[in-house]
């Protein structure tokens, strides 16, 4: 499915709406069933199959727009990933902590662009709340036509910080494609590295 | 374990009476959202912490309504405030 | 001895998650304006319930309830970045910022731009109000 077709589904101006399969929600049925089963604190058989039951009512009564999975998914990648995360979370919240404290008030901060270099909205969406969660930022605005994000972030003093902070979003992006993007988007960071010349995330 | 208890309890009614200043001074119907946030979050801390001195787990079904309703609650507002000033 | 050692790891997770808690109240009571009150609101609070929650698995050490917790804060994860996002949208929309504490902004430009296109093309009916919640 195309991209302009995907922004003409979300916006529903056509009418016509891009409906998922079922081999498209497969992700999502099996999520929400293992939620029914947590909830539950049972995961019998019969239970799993009547969370399912209900996953697939759900999702047959209140449509979605489908998630275009990239069909690559690196689980070591994903290990390191999530490793990271919970390092990184905790020294988020330490440092929100000492800024709260120590100074309070008189902390700067700055509204920031950054153009990611992927396209798919399942990525944008993730970099967006792996990025709310981990670096002192979060996200004011998104223009999805050009995957842009306009973040606020805290503890900003100078042009220098500003850097840092696009710096650390673009390297979230990163460690996200490495994991969940699509071949061409890892094919691309790899050339991207190998070439460092070419400048990403700077405003336009 | 009764220590522990007695720190964090003095520390989230702290955290309590902190949120719930900024509840009544709230310049904007915004900040009074996040300050309720924060407080039903707290509030979750503590049924958190009720239920490990009390060795059960029959409360974690609201510790998820609260994260829900606190959810809920900060969007459907924010999008009201945006909405307004739009029409 | 295994016992004592998952208490006092335990108490320890729960002192410091209350902590994060309270990091939450003194930042939202001194940080100075909506937009820097959010990220105290968000980053401590899914620290301390991940902690408060590992915590209490530590303490019930029972299979049966660790996919609750997991999906507890599976769901923090996943709210409140949103809720970050729509209240920073709506604040920063309706203007609810100190210029002064900003050192930069990126989007000011953007916003400009964008208000005036919006009144070139005023009287076209343009569904607004769908359009503006996706872009």
């Amino acid at each position: 499915m195309s991209r302009e077709q995907r922004l003409a589904d979300a916006k529903d101006e056509s009418g016509q709406r891009q409906r998922s399969t079922l081999r498209q929600e497969i992700p999502l049925l099996v999520g929400m069933m293992l939620v029914w089963g947590a909830l539950w604190q049972d995961f019998a058989i019969g239970n799993l199959v009547f969370g399912l039951l209900i996953s697939l009512l759900l999702v047959r009564v209140f449509r979605l727009p489908p998630i275009i999975l990239s069909g690559r998914f690196n689980i070591w990648r994903a290990v390191v990933f999530i490793g990271a995360f919970l390092r990184d979370v905790t020294r988020a919240s330490f440092e929100v902590m000492y800024l709260a404290v120590f100074r309070g008030p008189r902390t700067t901060s700055a509204v920031i662009t950054v153009t990611l270099r992927t396209e798919s909205d399942l990525l944008v969406t993730f970099v967006g709340h792996v990025l709310t969660l981990v670096p002192g930022s979060y996200v004011v605005e998104v223009d999805r036509r050009s995957s842009t994000l306009y973040l606020h972030v805290l503890n900003v003093n100078d042009q220098a910080g500003v850097e840092k902070a696009r710096a650390s979003v673009l390297l979230i992006e990163e460690r996200l494609i490495r994991m969940m993007g699509t071949a061409e988007e890892l094919a691309a960071l790899n050339a991207e590295k190998t070439e460092p010349s070419k400048e990403h995330g700077a405003p336009s | 374990m009764n220590i522990v208890l007695w720190i964090c309890g003095i520390t989230l009614s702290i955290a309590a009476c902190l949120a719930i200043v900024r509840l009544a001074k709230g310049p904007s119907i915004l900040e009074r959202v996040i300050a309720t946030d924060v407080l039903l979050l707290i509030i979750s801390a503590a049924l958190c912490i009720e239920m490990t001195v009390n060795q059960h787990a029959n409360n974690l079904v609201f510790v998820l309504l609260a994260c829900l309703v606190g959810f809920v609650g900060s969007v459907t507002v924010s999008r009201f405030v945006t909405d307004r000033r739009n029409a | 001895m295994l016992d004592t050692l998952i208490d006092i790891v335990a108490g320890t997770f729960m002192i410091v998650g209350c902590l994060m808690s309270l990091a939450a109240g003194i930042g939202m009571l001194r940080f100075p304006d909506l937009l820097s009150r959010l990220h105290a609101a968000t980053k401590p609070q899914v620290l301390g319930l991940f902690l408060l929650l590992a915590a209490l698995g530590l303490e019930l050490r029972s299979w049966a309830v660790l996919p609750v917790l997991v999906l507890a804060w599976l769901l923090q994860l996943l709210t409140a970045p949103v809720s970050a996002h729509m209240v920073g949208r709506a604040g920063y929309r309706t203007r609810h910022l100190k210029r002064e504490t900003l050192v930069a902004d990126e989007l000011a430009a953007v916003v400009e731009a964008a208000e005036q296109r919006e009144e070139h093309e005023i009287g076209r009916d343009r569904p607004r109000d769908r359009t503006d919640f996706i872009d």
